[in-house]
């Protein structure tokens, strides 16, 4: 059984077709690489994987189960996770707040209102073992507002795995970082459980050849080649979105 | 500990205070309290859910008009009367909530307005219920069906303490708790929340049902302060001061409000005793305020002892420009020192 599947999805934005029957299967553990130029869909396509666009027809499978018609939240608790091209964080709450929070929304103790959060030490538990685990520990009390863009990127990616998905959507992790730094967030993406299942949206090649075992190659909304990477990387269509061949 | 100390001796200075004050000022006193509990009440959706209110006299209003209803024609009894109060206002809470809250920041803003000034036109025309602009007066002191009379001034203050206290302490641990966090957590990035498998409506209408209880809850107490509710506890200028108080105290802070309720109510009687312009001096407060306090009160004093830096972040989603932005929270959840 593949861990996600879509099938024939199709996305409108007014009169721009932006997903054009987007069909590809990922299997558990995979890690896929999606590319395209800019406006090719792949943020629209997490998007809509994910259920914050409602696609105008398809199917989206996770684990065998139709969540097409699912709330965002609810695709999250059944183990769909992902980051934001854009960094999507709590700017006043520190990086340890943060990591809780994230826990904590995996957690039945979800909804209590009745005892302070200090009440749950598992939740802190789990929060200072992931930060231990990817060197966070000095910066746990620093306001997410106040940490380097290289560190919110790195923090996106946490809070992404602390909730312990099995599907991961990564949308450009490394745009706008250093040389230095997309090494490290590279790094930290092959660290991640092997069993985690990974989609990854990137355009530095170094990064996306390095962690891809697969690609697809998105344009205009279509698929317009899948395989292996090593096939991909060969492939004459792939360059000429890339680097605008002329067709002769 | 410190903050403990501090509380216990805030706790036991309410306590005494009553002996040296005049009947005046300890009427003065009273409705300080009310007035501080109400603003509490907004401050969990505003401060700490980020969603902003200019309805929020609804609650207290209902709560209000049917404590004065029952008490003056059905049955004067306080358990009836003031537990009617708190369901009305939840009720009234639970149906705005489901309207008022598909729509964010300005447009949630709107929507609250005119749903409180629906009741208010209702409170104002329907006279033969309401009396009207006229208002209920008369309305007793709570005495039937309670141990002992709260009719007197001195009673009535200690009962309004003793109900404060109690608030104040079950909201402090609501805002700490995991429910309180992840409140928090909307207010930040509601995408976010909801990619980490947050219900974030449930929440919000949770909290916003909840705030609608407790500005119920003031609503109560202060009609039996008052013995008298009208139109006006229903009204906008109502519903601004509210917001007013929350702004200028420190939204998302649980002190801040409460303070800026009294410093208001104390205002407000100051200035009315020499001048009718009250309204013009409440904008002056509210420019000023925005302009150079943004986190209000207890941001400011946070800003100057506190370990953390400006609090004039850039506005994140949701918020509106006129709503300042939150203070660094040190009072807030804090979740350190586990």
């Amino acid at each position: 059984m593949s861990a996600l599947a879509v099938q024939e999805l199709t996305h409108d934005f007014g009169g721009l077709r932006a997903l054009d029957g987007v069909t590809f299967e990922v299997a558990e553990g995979e890690r896929l690489v999606i590319l395209g130029p800019n406006g090719a869909g792949k943020t629209t396509l997490f998007n809509v994987i994910t259920g914050l666009l409602t696609p105008a027809s398809g199917r989206i499978t996770l684990f065998g189960r139709d969540v097409t018609r699912l709330a965002t939240h609810r695709r999250a608790r059944l183990g769909l996770g992902r980051t934001f091209q854009v960094t999507t964080l709590f700017p006043r709450l520190t990086v340890l707040e943060s990591v809780l929070l994230a826990v904590q929304g995996s957690d039945s103790a979800r909804f209590t209102l009745h005892r302070p959060i200090t009440g749950f030490p598992r939740l802190y538990a789990r929060a200072e073992q992931l930060l231990a685990d990817w060197s966070l520990t000095e910066r746990r009390h620093v306001r997410t507002r106040e940490l380097s863009y290289g560190e919110q990127r790195q923090l996106e990616l946490l809070l992404a795995l602390a909730a312990e998905p099995r599907v991961l959507l990564l949308d450009e992790p490394t745009a706008g970082l250093s040389p230095a730094e997309t090494a490290s967030v590279a790094e930290m993406i092959r660290r991640f459980p092997r069993d985690v299942t990974i989609l990854l949206i990137e355009h530095d090649m170094d990064v996306a050849l390095a962690l891809a075992e697969r690609l697809i190659v998105l344009h205009y909304g279509r698929v317009v080649a899948a395989g292996p990477r090593d096939e991909i990387k060969g492939d004459p269509r792939v360059a000429e979105i890339y680097l605008g061949v002329e067709e002769s | 500990m410190k903050t403990k100390l501090g509380v216990a001796a805030g706790a036991l200075g309410l306590a005494l205070v009553p002996f040296a004050l005049s009947s005046y000022q300890l009427g003065l006193l009273t409705k300080m309290l009310i007035f501080a509990l109400f603003a509490m009440s907004l401050d969990l959706v505003l401060g700490y859910g980020g969603l902003p209110s200019l309805g929020h006299a609804a609650y207290f209003g209902v709560g209000a008009y049917t404590v004065g209803l029952l008490a003056l024609r059905v049955i004067d009894n306080f358990w009836i009367d003031f537990g009617a109060g708190l369901v009305a206002a939840a009720v009234t809470a639970a149906l705005f909530g489901l309207l008022a809250l598909r729509a964010r920041g300005a447009y949630l803003l709107m929507i609250t307005l005119a749903l409180a000034q629906v009741l208010w036109g209702i409170a104002f025309g329907w006279r033969w219920l309401t009396g009207g602009d006229d208002g209920l007066p008369g309305v007793p002191r709570p005495s039937a069906g309670l141990p002992w009379s709260l009719a007197g001034g001195l009673a009535y203050y200690y009962f309004v303490l003793v109900v404060f206290l109690a608030v104040t302490a079950a909201l402090w641990i609501v805002v700490r708790s995991p429910f309180g966090m992840a409140l928090i957590g909307i207010r930040e990035s509601e995408r976010r929340m909801e990619v980490l498998g947050y219900d974030t409506w449930r929440y919000k209408y949770a909290a916003f049902v909840l705030a609608g209880v407790v500005a119920g809850l003031s609503g109560n107490l202060y009609v039996y302060y008052n013995g008298f509710v009208s139109p006006a506890y229903l009204s906008i200028v109502f519903s601004a001061m509210v917001l007013i108080m929350v702004i200028l105290g420190g939204a998302g802070t649980l002190l801040g409000p409460a303070l800026g309720g009294a410093i208001i109510v104390l205002l407000e009687n100051v200035v009315s005793s020499s001048t009718e312009r009250w309204l013009t001096v409440l904008g002056v407060i509210y420019v000023v305020v925005t302009l150079f306090a943004p986190a209000g009160i207890m941001g400011f004093l946070m800003n100057m002892g506190g370990p953390y830096g400006s609090p004039h972040t850039p506005p994140t989603r949701g918020e509106l420009p006129t709503v300042p932005t939150l203070p660094a929270r040190g009072e807030s959840p804090t979740i350190r020192n586990v």
